[in-house]
């Protein structure tokens, strides 16, 4: 999966946990949870949905790497590179 | 209700496919946000639409209200099954990899969910649980209301009962492979209390929440007041896990009219708790000629020959359907009728039309439920 893919699947993620929030202006280098109303039971359901859909572990120590969208894909790329 | 129109219709269930079923049919993004169905329960949504249903329709402002001394007090006779077999079918599509099990299941399955889950929605910051009382629960819900005033413990009681059961298959084939469930080629005749050829119960959705306060406080902001509790009881049967006890049934009628100091012949209508299985209806029959006697005022009717049985929502949501009467004074009818069984045949039982009658003054609810739990509860019309 290409780097774009990746942000639009994470955007879409986003939107099924928080459906009442508007992501049309999500900055890509500012924290999530500063631009939206995400508690850490959201954003745990990011984790849950990398893991349902594409078998993707992230350990806890690299929860950080998922804070802005900007590091969700630098993080994910790799480990989705054959995806 | 009047009109003898049955609510009743089918759903599909994980496991055993199409169910006979009744269903609430409401918007919940009334006043739910998406994330917050997403998050909660199917309960917590019927409570938290009943409960703003029910603030509107006092005409509380709650805004000016102390939120701190509003109590919620919900009956249900299970929470958490839906949620656990949702996750059950979520991890098989996993081939069971815990991994993927919901980190929102514990939140979702605590027994105070779908009262926690309206606090949550009207930022009330006084007491809040739920009353397990299997079947008699939406009974107890009130019960509580009522007992956490007298003690000064709330001004103000959100009280009633809640069931989201008809999500659960695993109560569907419990009570199947007891011989409890209902079937008829038509839904909306499958629950048919009293009837000779019933077979068994029609399991519900429902909910019910009543606006309880202290008749003072009612009257000195001008509240339009539906009725008031003046007796109630809650017992124990002691005798089986399923099978009913009429001795303490009756029992429990006797105390509550006891507490609310009134006899048999004051009581016009009673609200039977009868569910359309073989046993329960026979042993509830039993109990109210044994407390009625050939007390020709009080007339009985059941609710459940509409809406199926709401489990938790029962009791409460039941005796609100009777409410109407004070002011009409006409009772509703028990539907789908078409053969009195003999041992159900109560003197004055409504059958298939409503009949109009005197006054109406007292109502007598009855709940009962698995595990030998009785509740009564009786409501007076408010005379000003």
């Amino acid at each position: 999966m290409k780097a774009e893919e990746i942000r639009s699947m994470i955007i879409e993620v986003i939107h099924e946990i928080v459906p009442d929030e508007d992501l049309s202006n999500l900055k890509p280098d500012i924290r999530i949870r500063d631009q939206i109303e995400m508690d850490s039971m959201d954003f745990l359901d990011i984790v849950m949905e990398l893991r349902k859909r594409y078998g993707i572990t992230v350990p806890e120590d690299d929860y950080m790497e998922l804070s802005t969208l900007d590091s969700s894909v630098a993080y994910l790329e790799p480990l989705m590179k054959d995806i | 209700m009047l009109a003898g129109k049955s609510g009743v219709g089918t759903i599909q269930t994980h496991y055993m496919g199409e169910v006979i079923a009744g269903m609430c049919d409401f918007d919940p993004l009334r006043y739910q946000r998406k994330k917050e169905l997403r998050r909660g329960t199917r309960a917590g949504s019927i409570a938290i639409y009943c409960a703003h249903e029910a603030v509107a329709d006092a005409e509380l402002d709650l805004d000016s209200a102390d939120k701190s001394r509003i109590g919620i007090y919900l009956g249900i006779t299970e929470h958490g099954n839906v949620e656990t077999e949702n996750e059950i079918y979520n991890i098989k599509q996993y081939d069971y990899n815990v991994d993927v099990w919901s980190h929102h299941h514990n939140p979702r399955t605590v027994a105070n969910s779908p009262a926690g889950e309206i606090t949550l929605n009207m930022g009330i910051t006084g007491p809040h649980y739920t009353l397990g009382g299997a079947c008699a629960a939406g009974n107890l819900g009130l019960i509580q209301g009522l007992q956490m005033l007298r003690l000064d413990e709330v001004d103000l009681a959100l009280a009633g009962g809640v069931s989201e059961t008809p999500h659960t298959f695993g109560v569907f084939a419990a009570f199947k492979n007891e011989g409890a469930l209902a079937s008829h080629p038509d839904p909306q005749k499958a629950s048919r209390p009293f009837d000779r050829d019933r077979n068994g119960i029609v399991v519900s959705e429902g909910g019910c929440i009543c606006v309880l306060e202290r008749l003072s406080d009612a009257l000195k902001r001008g509240a339009r007041i539906y009725g008031e509790i003046v007796g109630y009881s809650v017992n124990s049967d002691a005798f089986d896990y399923i099978l009913p006890s009429p001795q303490r049934q009756v029992e429990c009628m006797n105390l509550a009219l006891k507490k609310a100091g009134i006899s048999v012949a004051d009581i016009d209508i009673i609200n039977a708790h009868a569910t359309a299985t073989r046993e329960g209806d026979k042993a509830e029959c039993q109990a109210i000629r044994e407390v009625f006697g050939s007390n020709s005022n009080t007339y009985i009717n059941n609710t459940k020959s509409y809406i199926g049985h709401t489990m938790g929502a029962a009791g409460v949501l039941e005796l609100v359907g009777n409410l109407p009467s004070f002011e009409d004074h006409i009772v509703h009818q028990t539907i789908n009728l078409d053969n009195l069984d003999p041992e159900c045949a109560l003197l004055n039982l409504v059958i298939n039309e409503p009949r109009k009658i005197d006054k109406v003054d007292y109502i007598l609810n009855n709940s009962f439920g698995m595990l030998g739990i009785n509740s009564a509860l009786i409501v007076k019309r408010f005379a000003g």
